[in-house]
C-alpha cells in the first residue's frame, strides 16, 4: 500500500478540513471543477463533499472518456460489432454505453457477438492471433490512455499484423479546457487538474487557466491530495493570485513524460473531433498518421463521421460543462439510472451522474 | 484419459455402474446406497428447505472448486436462516467428453465438504448432454434441515443492533477472477468458500436477530436488501471493514468496490448490541471466523451509509450488474 | 480519466516488466516509461502500462509538509 495508505490519513484530513473551514470566507461561494472523472469518483468515494463547507462546490467536468464520446462514435462501434467476423476488444467502461437504437456491447455479447474486456490494449495482439478474425480495439481515453493505443498500433506494425484495428476515439485535454475557459457563462473559480493526464502532458497546458484568473492545481486521487488542493485553490481565490501548482510531485514532473508524448506524435496527428455536449472542438482528437492508417478501424470498415453528438433529450452536455448538477437533469433517476442508462454520464462508473446517483442521491 | 460418454447418462447398466463407482463409493449412506427413487427421512419437526445452482467458471480456483461450492452454498443458506443443515440432494449435468479424473476431484470435494459440514447427500441425479451443449459442469444442490431459530425475518431487526461480518471481504470474487486469467493478473488469493453451519449453530445461544450470507453482489447487496426489507438503515465504518491488503489493492486497480464483490464463506449477522462482542469472540474461535468483526450499527435512516476512511459519509448503493474492470 | 495504482518492479527487460501489487503480480509494458528504473522501484500502472516512476522522496516531502502544517495549526490553537 506504499504511496496510498499515508495519503488517506484521517487526522491529517481533519486538519486540512479545519483549515479549509477557517479560510473559506462564508460570504463567498467557491466553485471548483474536477476535470477528471477519476477525481469525481474519488470525491464521491471518500465522501469529501459531506466534509466540505456548503459554500465550496465541487463540479464534475468533461473528464470521463466514455461521457464525452459522441453518439456517432458509439454507433460506429455497433456498426463494426454487427459484422459477424469481427472480435471487439474494449475496456470495461464501454460495455454498457447505449447506442442510438438502444443496443449495447453487453446486449450484443449476450446475443453471441465476440466481445472481450481487457486490462491492457496490448492484450488485443494475443486475441487477434488466437481468433485470426479482424480484431478491433476501442481506443478511448485522454493523454494518459492514448499512448497505450499508440503502443498497440506500433506493435501491430512491428509484428506485421494485418487483422488488428483500433477505433481512434482518444481526445485531448488542453483544447477542451480552452472551450470551458472561453465560456463566459461558466462560473468556475479553479480547476482540479487530472493527475495522470498531467504525468504525460506536464504543467504547461494549464497556463491558459491562470492567465484567465482561475487556479489550476494538478493533484492525485487520495483524500489528502484533493483536500490540500482545495485549500490551495481557496487561498488563491481569496488572494486573487492564480498560479499553476503541482500537488502530485510523487508522480508528475513539470515537463511531463517525453517518451509518451513522442509515442503520441509518432502515431497520431491532432484533428478536429466531436465531443458529446460540447460539439466540434478543433485539434482535440487523435487520428492515425498515414503510416499507421492500416490499423484505423474507421478506414477499414468504411465508417463516416456523421457528427451526431447527443441522444435526444440527454443533458449530459450541460452536466459535463458543470452547468448542471446531475440531479437537475429531468431524466436523472427518471428513465436514466445505472441499471438502464440513457446518457453516458450515467453509464460510466466515473460519470458524474452515476457517481452522484450512487453516492449522493 | 478416460472421458464421460453419453452411455453413462443413458440410465442403463453403464449408468448404474457409473453412479456406484463415482458417487455411492464417495457419498453413500443408509438412505442412498440402495439408490431408491426418493430418500425416506425422519423429520417430524419444522423444516427448512432450500436449493441453489452452481455454474462457476473456471470450475477449479484457489481455495476450492465447483463441488465444494455446491455443498457450501446450500449448507450456508440453511445455516444463515437459523436451521441445522442435515440432508442434501445433488444434481449434476455433465458435458459429453468431460474428463473422468476432473469429475472425481469434484465429487471428492463434495464428499469432503459434506463430511466437514456433517451433512449427508441422500439423493441425486446425473445427466450427460451431447458435446457443445454445456461448456462445463452444471450442479444443483437442495438441502433440508431442522429449524432451530428464525434468523430470516426482517421484523426482528432493531435500531442500534450491531452488524457483524464473519470473514474478510471479496476473496471469492477475486480468486475466481485470477483463476480465469483473462486480465493477466496472477496471485494467490484463495476463495473464502467454507461451510459455516457449525460456526453459526454455535451462535444459537445468543440474541441474533437476522443473518444472511453475502454471495453475489457482496455485502453491499445484502445490506441493501435488509435495509429495504426491514425499512431500516445502516451506518458502517470503512476503517472497520475486514479486507486483506492484496485483495483490496486488486479491487482498486480494477476499479471494484470490495463491498460489491462476491464472497462464498461470509455471513452478515445482525445481533443485539449487548451480545455483539460475545458473538465476535465465539466466531473467532472457529477458523472460518478468525477475521470476524463489528463493522457498524443499525439506525432508522433507511439507507446504507458508509463512514469513509477520512470521516466523510457516502451511500453504499445496490451493485448494478456485472463488475467490469475500467480505466477511468 | 485514468485509474492508476502503484506497483513494485520485481522483474524487467527493455520492453516489459512484472510489477507486484502487494501479492498480486502483472506484466506491464515499459513503452511509456521515460525514466531509468531498477528492480524495487515503484511505478504508476495504468491500463497495463507503467506510465511514471513514483518518487518516494517527493511522497515523503509532501507528507512532511502536511504534518508540519498540521502542527502549525495546533500551535495556533485553531482546533
Amino acid at each position: 500500500m506504499k504511496f496510498v495508505k499515508d495519503f488517506r490519513d484521517r487526522e491529517l484530513a481533519e486538519k486540512l478540513l479545519s483549515a479549509i473551514n477557517h479560510e473559506a470566507e462564508p460570504s463567498r461561494t467557491y466553485r471548483f471543477m474536477e476535470v477528471c472523472g477519476s477525481h469525481t469518483m474519488a470525491v464521491s468515494r471518500f465522501g469529501l463533499r459531506s466534509l466540505l463547507p456548503k459554500n465550496i462546490e465541487l463540479v464534475s467536468g468533461p473528464g470521463c472518456p466514455v461521457c464525452v464520446t459522441p453518439q456517432w462514435e458509439i454507433d460506429a462501434i455497433f456498426e463494426i460489432a454487427s459484422r459477424d467476423d469481427v472480435t471487439i476488444v474494449t475496456f470495461g467502461d464501454m460495455i454498457r454505453v447505449p447506442g442510438s437504437r438502444g443496443e449495447s456491447l453487453q446486449k450484443l455479447r449476450a446475443e453471441g457477438a465476440d466481445i472481450r474486456i481487457i486490462f491492457s490494449p496490448l492484450d488485443t495482439l494475443k486475441i487477434a492471433e488466437e481468433t485470426g478474425k479482424d480484431t478491433v480495439f476501442i481506443g478511448i481515453g485522454f493523454e494518459t490512455t492514448a499512448p497505450t493505443s499508440a503502443a498497440l498500433a506500433k506493435m501491430a506494425k512491428e509484428l506485421g499484423r494485418t487483422n488488428v484495428f483500433i477505433a481512434p476515439f482518444c481526445k485531448t485535454v488542453p483544447e477542451v479546457m480552452d472551450v470551458l475557459l472561453s465560456d463566459e457563462t461558466l462560473e468556475i473559480d479553479g480547476f482540479l487538474c487530472p493527475g495522470h493526464v498531467s504525468v504525460v502532458t506536464g504543467l504547461d497546458i494549464y497556463k491558459p487557466v491562470t492567465a484567465k484568473k482561475r487556479s489550476a492545481v494538478v493533484t492525485g486521487f487520495e483524500p489528502l491530495d484533493i483536500l490540500s488542493s482545495v485549500l490551495e485553490m481557496v487561498r488563491q481565490h481569496n488572494k486573487g493570485e492564480y498560479e499553476v501548482k503541482n500537488f502530485y510531485t510523487r508522480a508528475v514532473k513539470n515537463e511531463g513524460n517525453v517518451k509518451a508524448q513522442a509515442l503520441l506524435k509518432e502515431v497520431f496527428y491532432q484533428a478536429d473531433t466531436d465531443w458529446r455536449g460540447l460539439g466540434r472542438i478543433p485539434k482535440s482528437g487523435l487520428r492515425f498518421r498515414d503510416e499507421y492508417k492500416f490499423v484505423d478501424a474507421l478506414a477499414r470498415f468504411g465508417i463516416a463521421e456523421t457528427g451526431v453528438t447527443d441522444l435526444k433529450g440527454c443533458k449530459c452536455g450541460d452536466v459535463l460543462k458543470g452547468k448542471m448538477k446531475p440531479s437537475a437533469c429531468p431524466m436523472f433517476d427518471n428513465g436514466c439510472t445505472p441499471q438502464n442508462p440513457y446518457g453516458p454520464c450515467m453509464v460510466s462508473s466515473e460519470g458524474s451522474c452515476s457517481a452522484y446517483y450512487k453516492y449522493e442521491r | 484419459m478416460k472421458k464421460i460418454g453419453l452411455a453413462e447418462g443413458g440410465g442403463g447398466s453403464a449408468t448404474n455402474k457409473f453412479i456406484k463407482e463415482l458417487f455411492i463409493s464417495r457419498l453413500g449412506n443408509e438412505a442412498s446406497e440402495k439408490m431408491p427413487d426418493a430418500a425416506h427421512l425422519e423429520t417430524g419437526v419444522r423444516t427448512a428447505f432450500t436449493t441453489d445452482g452452481f455454474v462457476v467458471r473456471p470450475e477449479f480456483f484457489t481455495g476450492g472448486n465447483i463441488g465444494k461450492l455446491a455443498v457450501c452454498g446450500t449448507v450456508n443458506d440453511l445455516a444463515v436462516s437459523g436451521a441445522k443443515a442435515e440432508y442434501l440432494s445433488l444434481g449434476i449435468v455433465i458435458p459429453e467428453g468431460y474428463e473422468a479424473e476432473k469429475l472425481e476431484k469434484v465429487v471428492d470435494a463434495v464428499a469432503e465438504t459434506a463430511e466437514k459440514a456433517g451433512v449427508k447427500i441422500v439423493c441425486g441425479d446425473t445427466k450427460v448432454v451431447e458435446k457443445g451443449a454445456a461448456d462445463g459442469l452444471f450442479i444443483n444442490t437442495a438441502g433440508i434441515g431442522r429449524v432451530v431459530k428464525d434468523w430470516a425475518s426482517f421484523e426482528n431487526i432493531k435500531e442500534a443492533d450491531a452488524v457483524i461480518l464473519t470473514s474478510d471481504l471479496a476473496r471469492h470474487g477475486m480468486s475466481v477472477l485470477l483463476a480465469r486469467g483473462e486480465l493477466g493478473f496472477e496471485g494467490n488469493i484463495e476463495s473464502d468458500c467454507a461451510p459455516l453451519n457449525k460456526m453459526l449453530e454455535s451462535l444459537h445461544e445468543y440474541d441474533v436477530h437476522f443473518c444472511r450470507d453475502a454471495t453475489r453482489g457482496g455485502v453491499a447487496a445484502v445490506l441493501n436488501e435488509i435495509s429495504e426489507g426491514a425499512g431500516k438503515g445502516f451506518l458502517i465504518r470503512e476503517n472497520d471493514l475486514p479486507l486483506r491488503q492484496d485483495v483490496g489493492n486488486l479491487c482498486e486497480i480494477l476499479g471494484f468496490d470490495p463491498l460489491s464483490v462476491a464472497n462464498e464463506g461470509l455471513a452478515v449477522i445482525i445481533v443485539a448490541a449487548s451480545d455483539a462482542s460475545h458473538v465476535v469472540e465465539k466466531l473467532k474461535s472457529f477458523p472460518e471466523g478468525r477475521n470476524a468483526c463489528i463493522i457498524g450499527f443499525v439506525n432508522g435512516e433507511g439507507r446504507v451509509i458508509l463512514e469513509t476512511a477520512v470521516g466523510g459519509r457516502r451511500v453504499v448503493d445496490m451493485p448494478a450488474g456485472e463488475l467490469l474492470p475500467r480505466i477511468c | 480519466m485514468c485509474l492508476g495504482f502503484p506497483g513494485k518492479l520485481i522483474e524487467m527487460d527493455d520492453f516489459k516488466a512484472v510489477v507486484d501489487i502487494d501479492g498480486t503480480t502483472r506484466e506491464v509494458s515499459l513503452m511509456m516509461l521515460p525514466d531509468e528504473v531498477v528492480i524495487g522501484d515503484y511505478v504508476m500502472v495504468h491500463a497495463g502500462f507503467a506510465i511514471a516512476k513514483m518518487d518516494p522522496d517527493e511522497a515523503q516531502k509532501t507528507l512532511e509538509a502536511l504534518r508540519e502544517f498540521a502542527d502549525l495549526l495546533d500551535e495556533e490553537g485553531q482546533l
